[in-house]
């Protein structure tokens, strides 16, 4: 089985060359000709980049499967250009042992459209009182790289010192929802002026740094690594940049939405705004920008959060936080790092796969667009736009925050394993 | 107007026809014995309250009523929402079943304006009866009411709002409608029971209240609610009462012509003494008093005048 890729721009640049899969692997790059029984994609020019990686996404199933299953989210990764997800551990029941990460695994396999590696919980039942197995988890059939409490903060300093500890006899990373719980009682939406006027009850950045602050150094006392989710704050990207400067192997994501949406957003009261870290303001969004284009914060990941309607259209305080990310990520990154000159096509290259891939360790992930390498690809029309509409997006729910928004940037195909996941917005 | 929501926005021109109505209706109703009119003859307005209350909620059937509207009143504990009802379906139930205007008390702030949002297809009117923490404007328009007949214009008035400017929605609609009617506001709070990013509401922030006191026209007490006391906001009832409340002692730093507020129930003793609630300089049942007017003109711009005039 092959598949002939015509006249992409891998990494957006130099002019348009051919690129043949075969078997799950790139043959050849230059001006081939159309093998027999190849199918063809006529690129057009269009930019290829290595699959996205994404190192935060909620797939809901078990639990949950009204709003998302690995069937539907997976669909929505394919065509957002993603070949591999990290799944979160606050499913319901939680992923905190051996049974739910291989059940989550192994489905993802038989859906087949994107690498599902599920995220094994912390602690148990993410109470963040007792460590979970994660040699367990680490060592099952899922083969299980990332560990994270998210949605929660593993709060106690000295379980998450054990948990760093611990990881590094695993070659695990230990990813930290930074939120410290007693500065956030009762949070709904960023501590700041328009929240002040709002009379929402404040969600302060310092409860967000103080928790990166700690674990930073935590982590480096330990030598273990760390992953920061979603940084939503300007003082967190400085004490990153603190914290690498010293040492420290720590690594950071950053959301979309952080880097587009502003608590702006809250005087429209529609809690599709409402996410946990909350929209910060526009100075944070321009400087989580500088830093993911300067290193600081090495990737982008969706903190993709399915929610049915009745969680969502409510008034603010009932609403869960969260929103829809798989399939609008390209686009927002597209819109807010590429149109602005800050990162080119290998800088989204990076950020959206080769260190994704690397944090949470997978070898066949984020690979150069090389002969010999595996085929896991997204072709980007960089050009084009398109109207986001929820009801019409892969996932079950349909809470985006983007509804109505006319975005740049278009997945147009996705190759997991030379295999067509997607092709012009339907899935292969 | 179609909705009332909010005072932060709120057109001056549209308070001040709303306040003008009030004095009318009230002047009509002087020394009547039979408080009816009729304008309101056939309409229905409910109340839908999810937060306990006895002034606001008797205040608004009392100025239905006064209209001849007919008044519904719909608690949380005792209806559908017990059984799980959202909000929305329970809006969405009241404007079907007829209601022409729905008066909403709810703990979430914006809540009144999700109300607006999803009850604007049937076209049902929303009053804001006070959404959790954002804003409570019919309490701001019954004390700017009262501010004016004791006052005269707010022009230039000086008014301190004292306590817990943070978890009061009586505060953000009285900063923002007092601001609007050309009245200065000086908050005076212990920084604790200020919002972050207070500096960027149209007001000035002290944490002396007695070098406050000889230069306003009125100052605006603030209940302390009880959770609030042990939420270590500050260290004890007796140090806030001699840093912020208003004693015997403090009243006679005010000028003879200023006036005494407070939105009620009042903590006695607390934020307030006893004699000073109770002194000529208090406006503390006029309050209550014009809260029936304000909201008879209210209910009167939403259902019976076309346009905001009277």
């Amino acid at each position: 089985m092959s598949t002939l890729i015509k006249g992409a721009r891998p990494y957006g640049e130099g002019d348009p060359v051919d690129v043949l899969v075969e078997d799950g692997v790139i043959t050849a790059i230059g001006a081939i000709d159309v093998p027999e029984d190849a199918e063809v994609i006529d690129a057009a020019g269009q930019v290829l980049l290595p699959g996205f990686v994404d190192l935060h996404t909620h797939l809901r199933e078990p639990g949950r499967e009204d709003t998302e299953t690995i069937d539907s989210g997976s669909a929505a990764a394919a065509l957002g250009g993603y070949t591999a997800v990290f799944a979160m551990a606050n499913t319901d029941p939680v992923a905190d042992n051996a049974v739910i990460v291989d059940h989550v695994w192994r489905r993802g396999q038989e859906v087949g459209l994107v690498d599902v590696h599920p995220v094994g919980a912390v602690t148990v039942g993410l109470k963040g009182e007792k460590l979970a197995e994660l040699g367990t988890m680490a060592n099952s059939q899922a083969r299980v790289k990332v560990f994270s409490d998210d949605g929660l903060c593993v709060a106690d300093p000295l379980l998450m010192r054990r948990a760093l500890e611990y990881s590094t006899a695993l070659d695990v990373v230990i990813a930290q929802h930074a939120e410290e719980p007693r500065l956030t009682v009762g949070a709904q939406a960023h501590e700041g002026e328009r929240a002040a006027r709002l009379g929402y009850t404040g969600w302060p950045a310092a409860a967000e740094e103080s928790i990166v602050a700690r674990d930073c150094l935590l982590a480096l006392h330990a030598n273990a690594r760390l992953h920061v989710c979603h940084v939503s704050t300007s003082g967190t990207a400085d004490v990153l940049r603190w914290a690498k400067d010293r040492g420290t192997k720590v690594s950071a994501e950053v959301t979309p939405h952080h880097l587009l949406l502003t608590d702006e957003r809250l005087a429209t009261y529609d809690p599709v705004n409402k996410v946990n870290p909350p929209l910060r303001t526009e100075s944070d969004a321009e400087k989580l920008r500088t830093a993911l284009a300067d290193g600081t914060i090495d990737c982008v990941a969706t903190d993709h959060a399915p929610h049915a309607v009745q969680d969502k259209d409510t008034e603010w305080t009932a609403a869960r936080p969260g929103m829809l990310g798989l399939q609008t990520a390209l686009s927002i990154v597209t819109e807010t790092m590429v149109r602005t000159g800050l990162l080119d096509w290998r800088g989204v290259a990076r950020v959206m796969s080769e260190r994704p891939a690397e944090i949470g360790n997978l070898a066949d992930q984020g690979r150069p667009i090389a002969v010999g390498e595996p085929a896991n690809l997204a072709l980007v029309d960089p050009d084009a736009e398109w109207t986001v509409r929820g009801a019409e997006l892969a996932s079950i729910a349909a809470n985006t925050p983007y509804e109505g928004m006319r975005l740049p940037g278009v997945v147009t195909a996705t190759l997991l394993r030379g295999r067509i996941t997607a092709r012009d917005g339907k899935i292969g | 107007m179609k909705h009332l929501l909010a005072t932060d926005g709120l057109d001056p021109a549209v308070a001040t026809a709303v306040l003008d109505t009030a004095d009318e209706l009230k002047h009509t109703l002087l020394g009547r014995e039979v408080k009816k009119l009729p304008t309101l003859r056939g309409r229905t307005v409910v109340t839908l309250f999810y937060e306990n209350s006895t002034r606001t909620r008797v205040s608004f059937e009392i100025a239905g009523k006064w209209m001849s509207a007919d008044v519904i009143n719909v608690s949380a504990s005792s209806s559908s929402v017990n059984k799980g009802e959202s909000l929305r379906d329970t809006a969405l139930t009241l404007a079907a079943a007829g209601a022409d205007c729905v008066i909403v008390r709810h703990p979430a702030s914006g809540a009144a304006q999700r109300l607006a949002g999803w009850l604007a297809e049937p076209g049902t009117s929303v009053v804001n009866a006070g959404d959790g923490t954002h804003e409570h404007p019919t309490q701001a328009l019954l004390d700017a009411a009262t501010l004016r007949e004791r006052l005269g214009s707010l022009k230039d008035r000086r008014i301190a709002i004292v306590g817990d400017v943070l978890h009061s929605r009586v505060a953000r609609s009285n900063i923002h409608l007092l601001a609007a009617l050309g009245a200065e506001v000086v908050l005076v709070a212990p920084p604790t029971l200020l919002p972050y990013g207070v500096e960027s509401l149209p007001v000035t922030v002290s944490h002396d209240l007695d070098a406050e006191l000889p230069a306003v026209d009125a100052v605006m007490m603030l209940r302390v609610q009880a959770e609030r006391m042990h939420g270590g906001f500050f260290p004890s009832a007796r140090e806030y009462s001699i840093a912020y409340g208003l004693s015997e002692r403090r009243q006679k730093l005010l000028p003879d012509h200023a006036v005494v507020l407070h939105p009620g129930p009042m903590l006695r003793g607390m934020e307030i003494a006893s004699a000073v609630a109770d002194s000529p300089a208090s406006a503390i049942t006029e309050q209550v008093r014009n809260g029936v007017h304000v909201r008879m003109a209210v209910l009167y711009h939403l259902l019976a005048s076309e346009g905001a005039a009277a």
